[in-house]
């Protein structure tokens, strides 16, 4: 059963194709990453799913519903969900808040009951605070939750995004290098982390740099490269795949 | 347990308003203490703009200038008790804030304060042009609010000065009570959330076009119950209560006395409302020396005097 369709996606900046005809699809409780050389289009990808950029082609079917280029507040709407490689965090806010927010659309209600402090009002934060401590105590930041998010390491507010990503109860989620700059450690503990994700049936998209981690997680890989599709399959057709290894060892030379 | 931001905020204004007049040189004080109010009301509509949402606003003054001519001239025209006018007035405010943030609140930074900077300007044109419902530049006679009358006849008689100084007051700690429910508030989470990252906000399903509007409203509905209660004590109004000046006025204090808090906007429309009565010691450079503390305060306190000062005392909390 399919939850995610990409049927033909491709956008263009200034005449430049970044990502051209890119199909694949995502069932629920499978991980399927998207990997490739620096620049080869991910993140790109990821913005036009997510209804951050509008794409020049192509469609984005979720739940057999036509959400192409829909405002990402609809998307979340219906249960997509994501993180973003160069973090967007609340930097002024605590790490709690932080995480609240991605209860906004299920502890959010009328103005003038929040300006009223209506019981109401209060009943809605509350429940969403004891699901934010919660999730951050699986990812670990429990004992950061009042602390100011701008003062946290970037290993805590990539682990911070992903909580705040789960408070929206996703039914896709979409992590952007959630391991970057994570030590050993910490890479193993959001690779259990994702493995429980998509366990509770939640359809993920992973774009990782670290091969290891994508190899022993994911169900289905997407190979991109220059934007384009070079392969698809489980991670033992990719692995021996010659387009795939010429893509990287080329980027490997180019990084000398 | 520590003190919440909110009770901490409520009992220092409540010991302001209580304690001060012990203080007082003179009855005129009284006069000086309801507009350092008045001031802080309209500036706690900025900080849930501003400070909280991060849109910028230069035609604030625009509002206050619509409920200080609401309670001018419905009184006169529609037979309204003047309490009422306070009313209508921000009705009017936040009706009109509605459909001019529609347009505007899409844009961003400078060109959102021109924008805004636009319509303050159209509504104190109105104000200065239409003579025939405004009077015009010489401003118009504004009825008596009545309260002071019941409270005698109540067995509390206040001066006139006195009833201001504690209605004023009073409103207020009505209003910083307001913005801070909203501030901890699932709103109040959100409009923070979209001034820290509006893509981040969106992608957590909040409707970032919705909240800015909705903020907009809000901090309209302030400045224009500010110009409502500084009319009604003056019983007189003139088109500057809309003017440029007041609305740079406006952002000035706010940003002055630290933008993204309460207590700090408040204490920065103080300072500013006190400075130009104390600094008449210099006579003719008392725009000079205002013009340097405004300078050194934005250079060394970035952000306001009160949050800095709070990040220097304990820690990192505002
Ligand atoms: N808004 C934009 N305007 C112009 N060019 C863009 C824009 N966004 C992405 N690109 C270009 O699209 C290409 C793909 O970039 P993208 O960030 O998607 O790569 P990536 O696969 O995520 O790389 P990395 O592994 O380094 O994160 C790059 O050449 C980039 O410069
Ligand atoms: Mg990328």
């Amino acid at each position: 059963m399919t939850l995610l369709s990409i049927e033909g996606l491709g956008i263009s900046f200034g005449g430049i194709a970044a990502v051209k005809n890119v199909s694949f699809r995502v069932s629920p409780g499978e991980i399927v990453s998207v990997i490739g050389p620096n620049g080869a289009g991910k993140t790109t990808l990821f913005n036009m799913i997510s209804g951050v950029y509008q794409p020049g082609s192509g469609k984005v079917v979720l739940n057999g519903e036509d959400v192409t280029a829909m405002s990402p507040h609809l998307l979340a709407r219906r249960g997509m969900s994501r993180t973003f490689q160069n973090l967007q965090i609340f930097q002024t806010m605590s790490v709690l808040e932080n995480t609240l927010a991605g209860y906004h659309l299920q502890e959010s209600g009328p103005v003038l009951a929040d300006l009223l402090n209506l019981p109401s009002s209060r009943r809605r934060a509350r429940a969403a605070e004891e699901g934010a401590r919660a999730l951050l105590k699986r990812v670990g930041l429990e004992r950061a939750a009042e602390r100011e998010a701008g003062s946290l390491s970037y290993g805590s507010l990539k682990r911070l995004e992903i909580a705040r990503a789960m408070a929206l109860k996703p039914k896709v989620l979409l992590l952007d290098e959630p391991a970057a700059g994570c030590n050993a450690v910490e890479t193993e503990e959001i690779d259990h982390l994702i493995a429980e994700i998509a366990a509770s049936g939640v359809a993920i998209l992973l774009v990782e740099h670290d091969m290891k981690m994508v190899m022993r997680i994911s169900n289905h890989i997407v190979v991109l490269d220059h934007g384009e599709k070079i392969a698809e399959g489980d991670p033992a057709t990719v692995s021996r795949d010659p387009a795939v290894i010429a893509a990287y060892l080329g980027a490997e030379h180019a990084a000398g | 347990m520590r003190l919440s931001v909110k009770s901490a905020t409520l009992l220092t204004l409540l010991a302001f308003v209580v304690v001060a007049p012990l203080f007082f040189p003179s009855s005129f004080y009284y006069r000086v203490g309801a507009l350092i109010f008045v001031n802080g009301l309209a500036v706690t509509g900025m900080v849930i703009l501003t400070g909280w949402a991060g849109q910028i606003s230069l035609g604030h003054a625009g509002f206050a200038g619509i409920g200080a001519y609401a309670c001018a001239l419905a009184p006169e025209h529609l037979g309204l008790h003047p309490a009422l006018a306070v009313l209508l007035g921000a009705v009017i405010s936040a009706v009109l804030a509605w459909l001019v943030g529609r347009p505007i609140l899409r844009l961003k930074g400078y060109y959102l304060g021109v924008a805004s900077l636009g319509f303050g300007i159209l509504v104190s044109m109105v104000l200065n042009n239409e003579r025939d419902l405004t009077r015009g530049p010489d401003g118009i006679d504004v009825a008596d609010l009545g309260l002071r009358g019941l409270l005698k006849d109540a067995g509390l008689d206040l001066s006139n000065g006195q009833f201001w100084y504690f209605f004023c007051g009073f409103s207020l700690m009505l209003g910083a009570w307001f913005a801070l429910n909203i501030f901890n508030s699932p709103t109040g989470r959100a409009l923070r959330a979209l001034h820290g990252s509006e893509i981040a906000a969106r992608t957590v399903g909040i409707d970032v076009p919705r909240l800015k509007l909705q903020a907009f409203v809000i901090s309209a509905v302030y400045a224009s119950v500010a110009g409502s209660l500084l009319a009604l004590q003056n019983k007189f109004i003139t088109p500057d209560v809309a003017g440029f000046m007041h609305s740079v006025e406006m952002v000035t204090m706010a940003v002055l006395g630290g933008v993204s808090s309460v207590i700090g906007a408040i204490f920065g429309a103080a300072v500013l409302t006190l400075l130009p009565q104390v600094l008449t010691v210099f006579a003719e450079y008392e725009q000079l020396v205002l013009g340097l503390i405004m300078v050194l305060v934005m250079i060394f306190l970035r952000e306001g005097v009160v949050p800095s000062f709070l990040r220097k005392f304990r820690g990192n909390e505002a």
